[in-house]
């Protein structure tokens, strides 16, 4: 064969495979949009965190604002703690309401910030005091059962 | 009727055999990291090499990636839309795509389609002594013959696997977005939100980066260490697929428990 088309086939070939891994990284992928360049750790203490991930997503307002970065168990406690890698863009006030809330009805576990009104912003390394943990299903529903179960004691 | 020791003395040779024959293929690889650095001056030897393995797996690649993309694409959405969640369709082609399909069946297509004929060209040189002929002229055929063969395979195994993987998204968009109907949007939004580049993607491509390694050893060891008959050589092809095959599949598994232990 030619060394020129040889040479040109095999250019084609290198150029399609990385145009395809171009593709997998830039459209399949999230290293466009996702992307945290600058990030500061804040912590949270949970009494339940559910069904919450390693890398799942930090929400304020509905917008990811960070990762999870490391879930730990505080021996003394006993109590969740959930470390944070929050965008460096963004600062919150002292007072913020982490909150663990479920995306649709079977969707992933996220970390919701519920913005407070404290002049004092959180620093990196800080803990988040106020917490709210995970709603888990089946406490909820036995507590329905058992106000139920009440109320038509009461009604007799 | 054959008395024990005689069994006992055949089983202990297979044993043998299979770890001299393991032996003489890891330093078969030694050999040829060790001949490859005059392949840097002639680049021209692996270009070569690229274009039969990989430039010629282009079409069956790219064909059998839509394809199977497009079975996704039908299968998920069935089982999705009892769920009411078909918008996941996406992720779910992307990520099976992306993890375990793209690289493992890349490999497996490559092995049979690359592979094979890698053995077959190198197990004929030997059988018609041009192998022996080379190291009469002081051509030393490792580096002559199977280095570029074994880098050819290499290089084009990921870019391969990449490519399987893309046209398997296209696919999965084919049958879900434009015969199916579900929301373009959700589609695209739902997978860039679920792979991630660094745990999914960069996974995918040390697997398949991996498996190019795998099947190229194979089908260069097995060309070479050929019988030198024709039987010996249909032989050593029919045990370069099966090995590929069963390499491709073990090593998968052995990947993917250290690269995704469930954790996300």
């Amino acid at each position: 064969m030619n060394r020129t088309v040889l040479d040109l086939w095999v250019g084609i070939f290198v150029a399609i495979g990385i145009a395809s891994l171009m593709f997998l990284a830039l459209k399949v992928g999230n290293l466009s949009s996702a992307h945290l360049s600058e990030t500061y750790t804040l912590q949270a203490k949970f009494d339940n965190i559910g069904g919450l991930k390693v890398r799942g997503p930090v929400k304020s307002a509905g917008v990811v604002v960070g990762r999870v970065a490391e879930i730990g168990f505080d021996p003394v406690t006993y109590e969740a703690v959930v470390t944070m890698n929050v965008d460096g863009r963004y600062v919150f006030p002292r007072d913020t309401f982490a909150g663990i809330y479920t995306a649709g009805l079977l969707g992933e576990q996220y970390v919701g910030f519920d913005v407070g009104g404290d002049e004092a912003m959180l620093k990196p390394g800080d803990t988040i005091s106020k917490t709210q943990s995970a709603v888990v299903l089946e406490k909820l529903i036995s507590q329905f059962l058992f106000s139920k179960a009440s109320e038509g004691q009461e009604s007799k | 009727m054959a008395d024990p020791a005689a069994l006992l003395r055949k089983l202990g040779h297979s044993v043998i055999d299979r770890i001299w024959r393991l032996g003489f293929a890891a330093r078969f690889l030694f050999a040829i990291l060790r001949f490859s650095g005059a392949l840097f001056r002639r680049p021209q030897l692996i270009a070569r090499e690229v274009y039969f393995s990989g430039v010629l797996s282009l079409l069956i690649i790219s064909v059998s990636g839509l394809f199977v993309g497009l079975v996704l694409g039908l299968q998920g959405y069935e089982t999705l839309q009892r769920y009411g969640s078909t918008e996941a369709l996406g992720i779910l082609v992307a990520l099976s795509l992306v993890r375990e399909l793209g690289p493992v069946v890349a490999g497996l297509l490559f092995a049979s389609r690359a592979g094979s004929s890698i053995t077959a060209e190198i197990g004929l040189m030997k059988t018609t002594e041009q192998l022996k002929a080379m190291d009469m002229m002081a051509v030393n055929p490792i580096a002559r013959v199977v280095a570029p063969r074994f880098w050819g395979g290499v290089i084009a195994m990921p870019l391969l696997a990449a490519l399987f993987s893309a046209m398997g998204v296209l696919g999965g968009w084919l049958i879900g977005v434009v015969f199916i109907g579900v929301d373009e949007g959700a589609f695209w939004a739902q997978m860039q939100a679920g792979v991630d580049f660094r745990y999914d993607i960069v996974n995918g491509v040390i697997k398949s980066f991996v498996f190019g390694i795998a099947v190229s050893l194979i089908a260069v060891f097995e060309g070479y260490d050929s019988v030198p008959t024709a039987e010996g050589v249909s032989r050593a092809i029919t045990r370069t697929v099966v090995t590929s095959a069963l390499a491709i599949l073990a090593l998968d598994f052995v990947l993917t428990s250290f690269m995704f232990r469930g954790t996300s």
